[in-house]
């Protein structure tokens, strides 16, 4: 199996759902806690394992605002995991999800830095570096409602911009929407080969104008027809 | 295999997460926000492990958004009050030195001041309440009491919204109506950010966008919504009703507008009498009435079958929907449609005027205006689903014209904010979109007939309740509340000649009125959930000082301010008592159908809040302060005969009271045995039918009463059934207002009743009371140089902070904590304004310093911010240095509650809506300039507050958890040989551990 997360940048509008939806459940989950520095201070800073990057493209009066979603990618080819001094970091076989067993890990940061998308965050009090599960300990949990079995932040996402399953199923939904949608990987460049996909806009939709009808100048051109009320 | 039995046969390898047997799942109502979503919250020996969204709730349908996740910080909030508190005496009020006291004491303390002002003056008491969604309580409460002094936040939120739909069509954007997000083709968003109410709105847009249909958003800013709309329109400030009504123009000169809708479901054919300079001009030509009979005749149309003038709302006449006429009387009359037409043809509504004024290119008008009609009237859907008309005729089919729009804050913040709705509305109209499939549906109870007929109240009488409820709808100079000289009734102003139909009251203008003693003053103001020491009021600097202003005998100018808060708000500390409330998973609430309830555009739908966290501290919920001091009042509808109190507690009294026979807050599981919907006698195991139904009651419409239903029996019947209109009547959309006419008259001497004898409100009511909508610049800018100020200023809330009462949640302001002042790249660099740079704002109110954040996606002529990011330092338990109190601004202190003083009559009038009195927040026209001298942070800056007494310090690394977090280790095998043996199943070290 390859779990993973499809993201769609056509609906996503940036509202942060699914970001404190995974800040609430991971915090008491199997990698919290996620700890907050100086939460009521200057420049409270905690660990968070999903964050929006907002930004523009292109200039004034033609530029997007894009709202993007970032988290751990689960990469195939997961750096992370290959500088990992204390095994700490793991890639699981059975599913592909990327994790920290947070009894090895030593804080040491050299996975974050090998990480290209900044989806790794060192725990302020733990000392320990937490990032993504997937929510593995939902996932599988037969304690849940099936339909519930899912990343907390598919679960909340308001414009249903998230998606999760197995990339490895060709007909599993997340599949479906990489193919339908001509799915895009982030920097694939770089060659860790990512297997969360973002979507891309949608084309415009394009609406037909009316025809104009003889241009009226006043009320005389406007003639009563009978109709029933 | 597939991916779920894996899933299955995995789950074996992982330990047990979650501790079930000591936990529970409940289900409540959000409360992060004005949204009323359904949470299944699961808690662990009184804390919560997790808010989720309830799927098979009507609002959200299992999604949340960031606040709702976010309620955990909410419960946990070092800054939640723990007891009621006084302020010690000698202390000055606003230093924040309280001693707490029993609630005992506390209501000891209440009631002995309020009975006194009862028995004497009941005015005196001015009651005032935020964020809150208890109005038909509160009212209530006000009405009891006796007092006129009453509103909720409306007057400074969004009742030009409400006011401008329900002046029209009997329903509204806001909470009133909703978009047809599964049937609509083209949808326009004005002035939208993140607004009521949030989720459904996100739902909808994915509808949208999965179904191609185009989704055009007008903002001046492009975040959000913005972002994903199909095209953007990046409009100047306060100019969308030009833009609408230009649209119009198109549609006229094209003659595109749905004549079969206008003629049977709208006033456009009822004749108007055309006798300018005359007693009577603009008024409906109405059948004469006996002269023993009450009321006005029915409004006329000319029948062209008949030839004749017949009463307008009869069944099968013919009316003409243009025309000029003369009555048998001699009166010249004619169509509203022909006024109409004459008045939007003019050359000030085409769309090379127009783009001038709003910056929307001609072309661009001209193309949305036609595409718009395409759609309307090529793209017709149609549902075969027989219905019964309001004449009792079957009709085999809903016609939908799948255009929707919704508006709100952008379009309601401006002081033409009315007029601009009902342009948007008039818009819709034409085009046929009224409640059918695919357009702008109402939510029951809505629609209701135009207005509502309640009437506000007048009287101040001791010890005796109100005849009306202090809010109503005024549809004649008759109804506003002013004494015989016209001067003001009540402490805002409201219902007087600055606002006539301000049917929200005025929240912005009681401290300003009240210290000034104008028109008289006060008592006790009573606060509940409003910051008005802060962000919730305009002028926020000198409201300081006004509210610690005092007489020459050193008496308060406002003797005695009690606030309820569940926070140390920045209120706290200019209160003289404070009640401490409890936090939204602490207490019993009603959304109400008397009030503001959550239904759907096809379900009536109500909803309650019920306890999931047992308080940990001395606090009692303002519904219960509310029902216990009704009852120590005596107040009439909460006493027996015998003298006794009627209802115990809240509970009892939301079970029990029943406003008219068989019709109380809650309309679900009504009856005896709680098997009535809608309308039932009381049942006593009401509360426990709405726990067991996950906390909401849902009333679905049968598909024949889901559309057209302002004129659909069907539906109306069960709409008189369940009270939420008087009658069955068919709801006649009003896209003339006869009712602004009147007051139009009586600005300009010609109205038969009241009317004012001050020149500048002659002025308003003859300029901006138009029957049909029209575009005037906003009143800031014509009492302002605009080459002096020239940039818009206007504000928006963070989605992830909408309407939520606590931007000091430690993980929502981890996401901002800091607002810049944002500015369009080209207009920053013509000026010389760098990125990141601090700056001088200055308005004619004075001056603010910010940082700037130069971005693209911002109309060149405005610059804003992100409201309420700002905070006082101490308050909400913050601490001194918090980003907030340091480097955020508030935009408030430059918005000055009254008109820019020119040294003319109107210098000490409401920067309002002259219509509504809605506040002004977004007329602000500002100048930027670079600081001088490398100085940086926000400025002005305030003290910070000290904390409630016993407070909780603020920590400085938080590490919540609920639930033991259980790790999941890695196998040792596995590790020593870097995976390759992962994947296999290493019977003797995996495992979990603690």
């Amino acid at each position: 199996m390859k779990l993973g997360l499809v993201v769609d940048m056509d609906t996503c509008v940036g509202c942060h759902g699914c970001a404190t939806a995974c800040k609430q459940w991971n915090t008491s989950g199997t990698i919290g806690p996620l700890s907050d520095k100086d939460p009521y201070g200057k420049d409270p800073n905690g660990a968070w394992l999903n964050r929006i990057r907002t930004f523009e493209v292109g200039d004034t009066p033609n530029s997007k605002t894009v709202h993007m979603p970032m988290s751990c990618m689960h990469c195939e080819e997961a750096a992370c995991v290959t500088v990992c001094p204390t095994g700490a970091s793991y890639k699981r076989s059975e599913d592909g999800i990327v994790l920290v067993d947070q009894d090895k890990c030593m804080g040491c940061n050299l996975c974050a830095w090998a990480c290209p998308y900044g989806a790794r965050e060192l725990d302020p009090d733990q000392g320990t570096m937490k990032k993504c599960t997937l929510c593995v300990d939902r996932i599988y949990d037969t304690g849940l409602p099936e339909d519930e079995r899912q990343p907390a932040c598919v679960l909340t996402c308001p414009t249903k911009s998230r998606t999760f399953g197995d990339f490895d199923d060709p007909e599993s939904e997340v599949s479906k929407l990489v193919r339908d949608r001509a799915g895009k990987q982030l920097m694939p460049e770089l060659g860790y080969n990512p297997v969360n996909t973002y979507l891309p806009p949608r084309n415009k939709p394009v609406v037909e104008v009316h025809e104009m009808t003889g241009l009226t100048q006043s009320i005389k051109g406007w003639v009563n027809k009978i109709i029933q009320r | 295999m597939t991916s779920s039995e894996s899933v299955i046969a995995l789950a074996d390898d992982l330990p047990a997460f979650e501790d079930r047997a000591n936990q529970q799942t409940k289900y409540t109502t959000c409360y992060m926000c004005a949204c009323r979503c359904g949470i299944k919250v699961t808690v662990e020996e009184n804390k919560v492990r997790f808010i989720q969204g309830n799927p098979n709730h009507p609002v959200n349908k299992g999604v949340l958004c960031a606040k709702g996740n976010a309620g955990i910080m909410k419960q946990y909030s070092p800054a939640k009050l723990s007891s009621p508190l006084l302020r010690k005496p000698g202390t000055e009020r606003g230093a924040g030195e309280f001693e707490e006291i029993s609630w005992d004491k506390a209501l000891d303390i209440l009631e002995k001041r309020l009975s006194k002002i009862r028995a004497t003056d009941p005015k005196k008491l001015a009651f005032f309440t935020g964020r809150d969604q208890m109005q038909a309580l509160t009212g209530m409460w006000a009405s009891q009491f006796g007092t006129i002094n009453w509103a909720a936040h409306g007057g400074f939120c969004s009742v030009n919204m409400a006011a401008g739909g329900l002046y029209t069509m009997g329903h509204a954007f806001w909470e009133f109506g909703d978009p047809d997000w599964e049937n609509t083709k083209y949808f326009m968003m004005w002035g939208v950010a993140e607004d009521h109410s949030s989720n459904p709105i996100k739902l909808g847009l994915k509808r949208l966008k999965e179904r191609g249909a185009k989704f055009v958003s007008v903002n001046p800013v492009r975040t959000g919504y913005q972002a994903i709309a199909d095209e953007w329109i990046s409009i100047r400030p306060g100019t969308d009703g030009i833009f609408a009504l230009s649209m119009i123009h198109v549609l006229l000169k094209n003659k595109l507008v749905d004549d079969e809708f206008l003629l049977r479901y709208t006033n456009a054919p009822q004749l108007v009498v055309n006798t300018p300079g005359v007693v009577g001009d603009g008024l409906f030509y109405r059948a004469s009435q006996p002269e023993s009979s009450q009321g006005e005749g029915e409004p006329q149309v000319w029948d062209l079958s008949a030839e004749r003038f017949v009463d307008a709302n009869l069944a099968d006449i013919t009316p003409a929907l243009f025309g000029e006429f003369t009555t048998p009387e001699g009166t010249p009359v004619r169509t509203a449609m022909s006024i109409l037409i004459e008045k939007y043809l003019d050359q000030q509504y085409s769309p090379a005027v127009a783009a001038k004024e709003c910056g929307v290119s001609a072309e661009d008008i001209e193309r949305i205006a036609l595409e718009m009609a395409h759609v309307a009237f090529k793209e017709t859907i149609t549902l075969d689903v027989e219905w019964t008309d309001w004449a009792g005729r079957k009709q085999s089919k809903f016609i939908g014209r799948p255009v929707s729009m919704h508006a709100m804050r952008g379009i309601s913040a401006h002081s033409n904010g009315f007029q601009t709705c009902r342009a948007l509305h008039l818009l819709q109209i034409l085009l046929g979109t009224i409640d059918c499939p695919g357009g702008h549906l109402a939510k029951p109870p809505f629609p209701k007939h135009i207005p509502p007929g309640i009437k506000p109240a007048k009287t101040n009488i001791p010890n005796t309740p109100l005849k009306s409820p202090p809010l109503g709808f005024p549809t004649c100079p008759e109804d506003l509340v002013i004494d015989d000289n016209g001067e003001p009734l009540r402490i805002d102003k409201a219902y007087s000649w600055d606002a006539p139909i301000s049917c929200h009251g005025l929240m912005h203008m009681v401290i300003s009125n009240a210290v000034k003693g104008d028109p008289y003053k006060i008592d006790t103001l009573m606060l509940f959930m409003a910051n008005m020491a802060w962000n919730s009021s305009m002028n926020t600097a000198k409201t300081l000082e006004m509210l610690v202003a005092k007489e020459e005998d050193g008496e308060y100018k406002i003797p005695f301010i009690v606030c309820s808060d569940a926070f140390n708000s920045e209120m706290v500390a200019y209160s003289d008592l404070v009640l401490p409330d409890t936090t939204y998973l602490e207490r019993y609430d009603t959304i109400s159908m008397l009030d503001r309830p959550i239904s759907e555009p096809h379900a009536a739908c109500d909803a309650v809040r019920t306890p999931v966290i047992e308080a940990d501290r001395d606090v009692l919920s303002w519904q219960e302060v509310m029902v216990e001091m009704a009852g120590r009042l005596n107040f009439p509808a909460f006493t027996n005969a015998d003298k006794q109190r009627k209802y115990k507690d809240y509970k009892d009294f939301i079970v029990n009271f029943e406003k008219e026979p068989g019709i109380g807050f809650l309309a679900g599981f009504r009856g005896v045995d709680g098997n009535k919907s809608l309308r039932g006698e009381p049942n006593p195991k009401q509360w426990e039918a709405y726990e067991e139904n996950q906390g909401f009651f849902e009333h679905q419409l049968a598909p024949n009463q889901r559309y057209m239903r302002h004129a659909n029996q069907d539906y109306l019947q069960l709409a008189k059934e369940a009270g939420w209109v008087g009658s069955t009547e068919q709801i006649i959309i009003e896209i003339y207002s006869e009712k602004l006419q009147k007051f139009r008259l009586a600005g300009q001497g010609l109205y038969d009743g009241p009317q004012p004898t001050e020149q500048h409100h002659k002025d308003r009511l003859s300029q901006y009371f138009d029957p049909l909508p029209i575009y005037y610049k906003p009143l800031e800018e014509q009492r302002i140089d605009p080459d002096e100020y020239p940039f818009h200023a206007i504000n928006q809330r963070p989605m992830f902070m909408y309407h939520s009462w606590d931007s000091q949640n430690a993980w929502l302001r981890q996401i901002m904590n800091q607002n810049y002042l944002y500015m369009n790249r080209v207009a920053g660099e013509k000026q010389g304004i760098e990125d990141l740079s601090w700056v001088w704002v200055e308005s004619h109110n004075g001056k603010i310093r910010a940082q700037i954040k130069l971005m693209e996606g911002c109309n060149e002529n405005t610059v804003w911010t992100w409201n309420a990011i700002a905070k006082r330092g101490g308050a909400w338990g913050l601490k001194e240095e918090a980003n907030e109190a340091n480097d955020a601004f508030l935009m408030n202190h430059l918005i000055s509650e009254l008109l820019p003083t020119k040294g003319d009559s109107i210098d000490g009038i409401t920067n309002s809506d002259p219509v509504t009195g809605q506040a002004a927040w977004y007329d602000l026209r500002v100048k930027i300039t670079p600081v001088s001298n490398g100085e940086s942070g926000a400025w002005p800056q305030f003290s910070p507050l000290k904390p409630h007494p016993n407070a909780q310090e603020s920590p400085k690394m938080l590490s919540y958890v609920a639930t033991k977090n259980v790790n999941i280790v890695r196998r040792w095998a596995d590790t020593l040989l870097a995976g390759a043996l992962s994947g296999k199943k290493g019977a003797d070290d995996k495992g979990s551990k603690s």
